[in-house]
């Protein structure tokens, strides 16, 4: 089952002592300060999630807790360790601790394992030489692989089957606890699915600690025991998962779980959080939330308020907010189909004529024993929206890089309005905004360029920016000065800067947190409503599938195995691996 | 998967030869490149006389075409006979192989001290970084890059030859200790630069290695700070071959300059005595054994990421 805790673990703070007591954990750069005090306990066979977003503080959190932080970031405050109390200031014995008492796992398994070494012999390092071959045979039984993966190099291996890998060597040498620093987010969603249940299953075997870093409430609720929200690098809200999704008690839980997108219908708009986080170091005496939060009042701008009991119900267990006004936080109701869900879209898509169409494309990559793409038949209509989902290696990319002309097929044919396409009719948004605008040019000149190509004055570009919901004053700016989600506003800017009629994007809002992510999908639909735009949306997200398009492709290893309306793809799925995508995804938030 | 790496080599090594072949056709062109008729050229200083010049366009083929010629030179080259010497009247492929000793002795001393200098040197300083002796190693390595091979060694004769009196100023000396003693100080010099070089290079590929994931996750799960090390070196290792392979070429520019300053006999005075000269056959001999020593590093560096690169050696078998 993916709903609820998995282990019947301690939830409270009993008379069991906790694997790992850490008090006051105070992370420093230079820069100011990046985690302002938290307390954290974790009993054996527990698992604690902490969830925020990117500059939250929570990767350094688990960095303080091993040591691992990087060159110029200081930790202070008291770890207790099955007994045993280090200070974080001093020079802890790091050595002694990690392996055998608190193991790190990263995010990545493309990059946590060395290129040039065999994986049983990575795995292999933590065992004593004496048996080593026996050990790492059985660390890969325990993870579920045979026992010749140990010699493969991991360039060999899928992504599963590394993170497996990382998984044994991080266990090798028995520590009581895990952290995992957001697993599976690299991985796609069926195989994210096997991984969770790999790790829940280790943690009961084994009644180790887990501590789940994570940006994905959803995956938090089905997968702790305890949720400790994250914000501006302080603790925001912590409890017993299902009461803090439930009731949250601090408004920013409440609204960063509403901006998660349901997969199983469609919301006339996204929920979203105005403003961006803003820097930990640049908050004193206020809440860090007090700007962006519509129940802030005089009381959260002269101070910080304190983590405090959540008075629910009698016998509480541990809920804690710190927020002035708890009881007045209402989970965020997304607003439920009140309008129909094509709003904006031509009613019976099927009739209008095909804006776009693809026949029989076919491409294999050179030294690749699979084609990327195997026949795929694709028909978007004007002023559609389409999406193609699918999980790496599926060939979605490819097909939207076909379309646009970056990549040249082996055959078949890409016909835009009856004709061949051009770049003034298509234009594209890549997956990562922070490579895909010239770091040397200000975002007016970028815009200024892509204007230029299509004839249009350098006039234009505050219009263009006035588009996608930013001020003209950004013209003057570079990427760097950016956040993620302000810079790919300016990459859909500039994409339609050449008056394109057709937006191709890939995977646009995957590099982006939940909140921005958000923002951006309710900017597509907007600009679809306004400009008439036709998009072709690839994304691997299920849920981002559902919001923005109209009917959908699922692509499995170079083929379409299924398409139709979102709802009918979506809800009532024909394919098996349709079915097996959407059985990945981690219980919606809360019963629709 | 070893026939598939034999056939990579073999591919290999036929580009190599291929390339070569190039080399020899443009170093072959050098004779007329030159200046002036390719025949006088020839005779040099000797006497110009009618019967001196059909001699000479007889003895080189000079009436037949361009690539009969070059076929000609060609075949004789490759069982080492490059020709007379305009300036000795000897013959080239003794004359190089008498200097080639000293060259292959200092350069090889000079490459082995600064690998096994600069090397460690640069580890220590990546491990180090932004402490003190990275500071001091890092600061050292500008003044090495940027001092010129010849002027260090003057410095090196003024103070340990002629100050102190520990190396003697100029020579190649007898016997094996002796050679080697008189081989020190260009030695050094050579390997200044070089060392300094070195250390960059080393410094900014563990450095690299050492941002990465894995060396995050290693230190995650409890592995010894020592076994860290030697997960980086190992990844650090491909970058820093390919660059001792481009510092063969280097190597030969320094070794010029550096047997004029400190007077040895080896080919880089050679080359110097040769091109003042205008003695063509000797500098195309020369330029041609520059070329094959470089493109055959070249060809040992490709291997060698078969050896430490795994992903090299499977993609190296799939094509």
């Amino acid at each position: 089952m993916t709903e609820g805790p998995v282990t019947e673990g301690p939830v409270t703070e009993g008379p069991v002592t906790p694997l790992l007591d850490a008090r006051d954990v105070r992370v420093t750069s230079a820069a100011g300060v990046l985690v302002a005090g938290i307390d954290l306990t974790v009993a054996p066979g527990e698992t604690v999630a902490i969830v925020g977003e990117s500059g939250s503080g929570k990767s350094m959190t688990a960095r303080a807790l091993t040591g691992l932080l990087p060159e110029g970031v200081h930790a202070t405050g008291r770890l207790e360790l099955s007994g045993q109390a280090y200070d974080l200031a001093a020079r802890t014995p790091w050595q002694r601790i990690r392996g055998s008492q608190i193991a790190l796992l990263l995010q990545d398994p493309f990059t946590s394992l060395s290129p040039v070494h065999r994986c049983g012999e990575q795995i292999g390092w933590a065992l004593p030489r004496a048996g080593r071959a026996a050990g790492v045979a059985r660390l890969l039984a325990e993870v579920g692989l045979p026992s010749e993966v140990a010699g493969r190099y991991p360039f060999q291996l899928s992504g599963g089957m590394r993170q497996r890998v990382a998984i044994a060597a991080a266990l090798a040498a028995g520590p009581g606890l895990l952290i995992a620093d957001e697993p599976t987010t690299a991985l796609d969603v069926t195989t994210q699915h096997e991984v969770l249940e790999l790790v829940a299953g280790l943690q009961r075997a084994r009644r180790m600690g887990l501590i789940l870093i994570t940006h994905d409430l959803r995956l938090a609720r089905a997968r702790a025991d305890r949720i400790m929200v994250m914000y501006a690098g302080r603790l925001v809200e912590e409890g017993p998962a299902a009461e803090v999704m439930d009731r949250p008690a601090h408004p920013y839980t409440a609204r960063l779980a509403a901006c998660d997108p349901p997969v199983t219908h469609r919301l006339p708009a996204l929920p979203t959080i105005p403003g961006s986080v803003p820097r930990p170091y640049a908050v004193s005496d206020a809440c860090a939330f007090a700007d962006r939060c519509d129940l802030a009042v005089e009381a959260c701008r002269t101070a910080e308020p304190v983590l405090a009991e959540v008075a629910h119900r009698p016998g509480n267990s541990g809920h804690r907010a710190a927020c002035v006004r708890p009881s007045d936080v209402r989970p965020v109701a997304a607003p439920l189909l009140a309008v129909p869900p094509a709003a904006a879209v031509p009613p019976e898509a099927g009739l209008s004529p095909a804006l776009l169409t693809v026949r029989g494309l076919t491409k294999r990559f050179p030294g690749s024993a699979a084609p990327a793409l195997d026949g795929v038949d694709l028909e978007v209509a004007a002023g559609e929206a389409v999406a193609v989902v699918g999980e790496s290696g599926s060939g979605k990319t490819t097909l939207a890089r076909c379309v646009v002309g970056l990549e040249r097929a082996d055959g078949g044919s890409v016909e835009f309005g009856g004709g061949a396409t051009g770049p003034r009719r298509v234009q594209y948004v890549f997956q990562d905004p922070y490579s895909a605008l010239n770091p040397g040019l200000t975002v007016g000149a970028s815009l200024a360029e892509a204007l230029k190509a299509a004839g249009r004055p350098r006039s234009e570009v505050s219009g263009l920016l006035d588009l996608v919901g930013l001020p003209a004053a950004y013209a003057r700016r570079r990427p760097r000065a950016l956040s993620g989600g302000e810079r790919q506003r300016v990459a859909i800017a500039r994409a339609l800067a050449p008056g394109a009629e057709v937006l191709v994007c890939d995977e646009p809002v995957s590099a982006l947190d939940v909140s921005v992510q958000a923002q951006v999908l309710n900017l597509l639909s907007n600009l679809r409503r306004d400009l008439g735009l036709t998009l072709l949306f690839i994304t691997h997200d299920l849920a981002v599938a559902r919001q923005v398009a109209d009917r959908v492709y699922v692509m499995h290893r170079g083929r379409v195995v299924e398409t139709g309306p979102v709802g009918g793809v979506l809800g009532a799925p024909a394919h098996e691996y349709t079915q097996r995508l959407l059985a990945s995804v981690p219980a919606a938030t809360r019963a629709e | 998967m070893n026939g598939a790496v034999l056939a990579f080599a073999l591919r290999r090594a036929a580009a190599t030869l291929a390339l070569l072949l190039a080399l020899s056709l443009l170093v072959f062109a050098l004779l007329y490149l030159a200046p002036g008729d390719v025949a006088r050229n020839l005779l040099g200083t000797r006497n110009v006389t009618p019967e001196a010049l059909a001699r000479i366009r007889e003895l080189h083929h000079l009436d037949e075409p361009f690539l009969a010629q070059y076929w000609w030179w060609l075949s004789h080259a490759v069982t080492g006979d490059f020709g007379t010497s305009i300036r000795t009247g000897g013959q080239v492929g003794p004359l190089l192989l008498d200097r080639t000793g000293v060259t292959a002795a200092t350069a090889g001393l000079a490459f082995l001290l600064s690998v096994l200098a600069g090397v460690p040197a640069g580890i220590a300083t990546a491990v180090r970084r932004g402490r003190p002796l990275d500071r001091v190693i890092v600061a050292a390595s500008v003044v090495g890059v940027s001092a010129p091979g010849f002027a260090v060694g003057l410095i090196l004769l003024y103070v340990f030859a002629l100050g102190l009196g520990w190396f003697p100023v100029y020579g190649t000396g007898e016997g094996f200790l002796d050679a080697l003693w008189h081989l020190v100080l260009p030695a050094v010099a050579l390997a200044f630069g070089l060392g300094a070089f070195v250390v960059k290079l080393t410094r900014a590929a563990v450095i690299r290695e050492l941002d990465q994931d894995y060396v995050t996750f290693a230190r995650g799960r409890g592995l010894s700070e020592r076994r860290v090390l030697r997960l980086v070196l190992r990844n650090a290792a491909i970058p820093i071959v390919t660059s001792l392979g481009l510092m063969v070429a280097y190597l030969f520019g320094g070794t010029v300059l550096i047997e004029v300053t400190f007077a040895l006999p080896g080919l880089g005075s050679l080359m110097e005595e040769s091109v003042l000269f205008k003695d063509i056959p000797v500098v195309q001999a020369l330029t041609l054994v520059v070329a094959l020593v470089v493109s055959v590093t070249a060809l040992a560096v490709d291997l060698s990421y078969l050896a430490i690169d795994p992903r090299v050696r499977a993609r190296a078998v799939r094509r």
